[in-house]
């Protein structure tokens, strides 16, 4: 059984006023997400990452298809019992301390007195609001709302969790802390479904991922079909040695970019450097690193986006 | 049921914390106060002027209340977003649309319960500052327990202008379910002269639409026992009934369709 499933998801709005016309945000969205992996669901802003994210939700109701999550259709009470969701930018009620807001959500789950108590404050514990939670929700900063967020999505335990832009408001710590929270949550055999911008992120997340554009999938699969990983080149960083002296060097280097305190960024094909660095050391030169240089899914993203057709007009 | 009641302790806790409600209470009793002394200034109809305005204070205070909360019930939480966490939860549109609506009217009874003891605590002032002998020429008492039929009525008729609130919240902006809730408000008023349209019309379909009209809308006339209860006329228990019955009807009929129009509702 997947842990989501979508058949031919579309999702038309109406926009314009005076001129109504249709708009679509999803165009036929066919995906699978097995269980206990972390799934990331990448494209541009507006390329109908939330729309997914609310349909699965049922915050709107899909034009065709249909989803599943764990097996059952979306909306079902019983899977909403089982499942987590952090909606993008999320507000909540700001007359309410985090940890009532929490304990007035865990009540929904069926959560009562001391098991509640209990859960609430592990959950808080473990996105890092300390003394914070017994203020009110309107002088918490965007990040700690964001925690907030994060945290009433794992409340239940959730087999499934569904993120939108998780990683938004947080600082670098609370970024590291979100991927290291996202991975216990895997490793507890629960699936993770986050939508993102971010590409490094989900590079360092996910087993596979889908990439949308203009509501539509472009790719999906495992990270490591998608991108080769292969050897582009390399970067090489060195310094004590003239402009002159690299210039001299021919093809062999295919990009020089000057630095700071007489350093040089040199880009290299991918045949082995060790001649080049040979030859640098005996004109003096100093390396100071080396990289190699490989696809990313950033390149892979860039492609696949550049390549994918515009966004039509219903009927067209 | 449960998630209903939930829902209710969630409204009822954000009017607690709010200061509106807590103003517009306070107004209303420095209003009750005021009467006190406007009444000084009408020989021999100083307790009719204070019941009088008091019950008018209660009514408007909780018109004003239902109103400006009931209107930002539903469509705050989607203009905010906190609908979209909220509804991501084991809970119903419809549980959550019914917990909204008895969250309002809690928090309404709670508010008309603490006028109508500043009510009673001006009566009862009245009455000890008065002569004996003008005591007895009051057509009733000053703390004259009839006078809790309509405050009773004055919550049964503010429930049903929470519904309505709660209806036009469902689908429209705050402004526009204040300015609908405020017409529907006033032509509840002015509903009975609707069903006789036809003495003062002659056009068949103006009065087919009038008495449609008439149907449709609240009838809000038949809440208004102030007069009689002031004057000291008994209001016959089968007609308080029969209103409570009617408000009964009429809010269950509005909450099937705040349902109908929420199930169906896309948040963008």
């Amino acid at each position: 059984m997947h842990a989501i499933k979508t058949e031919g998801l579309t999702k038309h709005y109406t926009v314009g006023f005076w001129r109504p016309r249709p708009y679509v945000a999803l165009d036929g969205l066919s995906l699978e997400v097995a269980p206990a992996e972390i799934f990331g669901f990448l494209g541009p802003n507006g390329a109908g990452k939330t729309t997914t994210l609310k349909l699965l939700m049922q915050l709107v109701y899909p034009t065709s298809g249909a989803a599943w999550i764990l097996g059952k259709p979306v909306g079902d009470l019983e899977v909403k019992r089982r499942i987590g969701y952090l909606p993008e930018n999320p507000y909540f009620y700001d007359y309410l301390t985090a940890n009532e807001l929490l304990t007035y959500f865990a009540s929904l789950f069926g959560y009562r007195g001391e098991e509640r108590r209990r859960r609430v404050a592990d959950v808080l514990d473990q996105v890092g609001i300390g003394a914070e939670r017994r203020m009110q929700l309107r002088q918490f900063s965007k990040g700690m709302i964001q925690r907030v967020g994060i945290a009433q999505a794992i409340l239940n335990q959730p087999e499934v969790v569904f993120l939108d832009e998780p990683m938004s408001g947080l600082d670098p710590l609370g970024r590291r802390d979100m991927r290291q929270l996202m991975m216990r949550l895997r490793d507890s055999g629960c699936t993770v479904f986050f939508s993102s911008h971010i590409l490094a992120d989900a590079e360092s997340l996910c087993s596979r991922v889908a990439i949308l554009a203009g509501g539509r999938l472009v790719t999906t699969g495992r990270l490591t079909d998608m991108v080769g990983f292969e050897l582009r080149g390399w970067e090489l960083i060195v310094s004590d040695v003239s402009r002159e002296k690299l210039a001299a060097l021919g093809t062999r280097v295919t990009r020089i970019v000057p630095l700071a305190h007489g350093r040089f960024s040199l880009e290299l094909p991918p045949d082995p450097p060790e001649a080049l660095i040979a030859e640098l050391a005996r004109h003096g030169g100093r390396i100071l690193s080396l990289n190699p240089v490989r696809d990313t899914l950033e390149d892979l993203f860039v492609r696949q986006i550049a390549a994918s057709k515009p966004r039509e007009p219903v009927g067209a | 049921m449960r998630q209903i009641w939930l829902v209710a302790g969630s409204v009822f806790k954000e009017s607690v914390r709010d200061r509106v409600p807590y103003s517009l209470v306070a107004f209303a009793v420095l209003l009750m106060a005021a009467s006190y002394l406007i009444s000084q200034l009408t020989a021999g109809q100083d307790l009719k002027i204070i019941k009088d305005l008091g019950l008018a204070a209660i009514a408007t205070i909780g018109l004003l209340i239902a109103i400006f909360i009931g209107i930002g019930l539903v469509s705050k939480e989607v203009e905010r977003r906190s609908i979209y966490s909220l509804l991501a939860k084991p809970i119903s549109r419809a549980s959550f649309i019914i917990g909204k609506f008895f969250g309002l009217v809690l928090t309404l009874a709670v508010n008309v319960g603490a006028m109508t003891i500043a009510y009673y605590a001006v009566l009862a002032y009245m009455n000890w500052m008065a002569e004996p002998g003008v005591r007895q020429s009051w057509p009733a008492p000053a703390t004259d327990v009839r006078l809790a039929v309509p405050i009773v009525l004055i919550l049964a008729q503010l429930t049903v202008v929470t519904a309505i609130a709660l209806f036009f919240s469902t689908f429209s902006s705050p402004l526009l379910s204040a300015l609908l809730t405020l017409g529907i408000w006033t032509a509840g008023h002015f509903n009975a002269d609707l069903r006789n349209f036809q003495a003062v019309v002659d056009s068949p379909p103006a009065v087919y639409t009038a008495r449609t009209l008439y149907y449709l809308l609240p009838n809000f006339a038949s809440f208004d026992v102030k007069t009689q209860v002031v004057h000291g006329d008994a209001v016959p228990p089968a007609d308080v009934a029969l209103t409570l019955a009617y408000a009964v009807v009429y809010v269950a009929a509005l909450l099937v369709a705040a349902v109908a129009v929420f199930r169906r509702r896309d948040f963008k």
